[in-house]
């Protein structure tokens, strides 16, 4: 029950780009298209369950028995550095399919300030391993869903005729809006 | 461009919020009043005329290949400096803006400066970026959070000067992507022009 709780929440009530605002730049910069946003959201997914695990650990077993937290905003950032890179490297000699499909997404997501801001905010809620990567997980679905459903939508506004002065972002921020409006009916929701 | 060219030019023609549109995480989520919007501007200032002015030190000495790690390890060491600082001095604010501090890590004006401006100019000139980027998003960041707060909850800098509550919507997330989208058209109107 607690992990569903953890779920849903994380999903709909604290959805990571329309309540908590982070990771708006990718979100805004890929979501032209329906399915290079379905593809970041694939590859947003996979990095920030792996780093949110790593950082965890790396927290737990390193850095606090050595007293070391005030280091974690740099380790944690070197980290994802590297594991983007790895992962770019792994997947590449793995499965050249999925790599392909996450490929030039893949560099793009080190400057994704989710994956930093779900591995600070697990550290900061105290949660266990478990827990950290159902949060983490069920958090970059969240991207996703807000990102599939933005991207759905701003393929029709493309075509639709808006006043010059509000063209490209400013239109997308209006819908974005709107959209954060529906999700605050969920609020009541946990 | 001339010194105050540097320090104006973040105001309105390289705007990092409005024109550049860099940075848009901290822009919406901490502007809930101008006070905070004015905090957090300030904040990022800090972290980006210091890493402007060592990066332009250090940039020819860094091979190529590494230099986006190296940048933001230099970021990251000034954002702990930050975060240790105002947690000594000024724990509330801290608390307000929480996770938004450490976040100015991976903030794209900052690493976008370093990127674009202090690799390849003096260290003189790219503080002077530093201030100018800062002061602009600081600009931006205070005049968002400035009309949150008088719409959402009848007050500007904390001085209230309506009675009742205003609109709570402006307050939380959806105000912040409606706030910022018309500003932005504002700003393209009064641009054009």
């Amino acid at each position: 029950m607690e992990y569903v709780l953890i779920i849903i929440s994380a999903i709909f009530v604290n959805n990571v780009v329309l309540s908590q605002f982070l990771g708006i730049c990718p979100f805004l910069g890929v979501s032209n298209k329906l399915s290079t946003a379905t593809g970041m959201s694939g590859a947003v997914c996979f990095v920030i369950t792996l780093a949110t695990v790593v950082t965890f650990l790396l927290n737990k077993y390193l850095l606090v028995p050595f007293g070391l937290e005030f280091l974690q905003t740099i380790a944690f950032i070197l980290v994802i550095a590297a594991l983007v890179q790895m992962v770019e490297i792994v997947l590449k000699k793995i499965s050249p399919s999925l790599y392909q499909a996450l490929g030039i997404f893949l560099p793009l997501i080190t400057t994704n300030c989710a994956v930093l801001g779900v591995a600070l905010s697990v550290v900061q809620k105290d949660f266990n391993l478990a827990q950290a990567t159902v949060y983490a997980f069920a958090t970059s679905l969240g991207y996703g869903v807000a990102m599939i459903l933005f991207a759905g939508i701003r393929e029709h506004l493309a075509q639709s005729d808006v006043p010059e002065a509000f063209k490209g972002l400013p239109i997308a921020f209006i819908t974005v809006s709107i959209m954060a409006m529906a999700f605050l009916g969920f609020a009541g929701l946990v | 461009m001339s010194k105050f060219g540097l320090i104006t030019k973040g105001l309105i023609k390289e705007n990092p919020t409005f024109v550049l549109v860099l940075g848009m995480c901290p822009t919406l989520a901490t502007t809930t009043s101008a006070m905070n919007g004015l905090e957090m501007g300030l904040a990022t200032m800090f972290v980006l005329i210091l890493s402007n002015i060592v990066i332009s030190l250090i940039a020819p000495a860094v091979p190529d290949k590494v230099h986006i790690p190296v940048y933001i390890v230099v970021i990251a060491t000034f954002v702990t400096v930050l975060q240790l600082l105002m947690q000594a001095y000024v724990p509330d604010v801290y608390a307000t803006l929480g996770l938004f501090i450490p976040l100015i890590v991976v903030n794209c004006i900052v690493l976008g400066r370093a990127e674009a401006f202090a690799n390849k100019n003096s260290v003189a000139d790219s503080a002077l970026d530093g201030i100018g980027i800062g002061l602009g998003f600081t600009l931006s960041l205070t005049v968002i959070g400035l009309v949150r707060e008088i719409l959402g909850s009848g007050s500007a800098f904390g001085f209230k000067f309506m009675a009742g509550d205003g609109i709570l919507a402006f307050v939380m997330a959806p105000g912040a992507f409606l706030v910022l989208g018309y500003l932005m058209v504002l700003f393209n109107k009064l641009a054009k022009k």
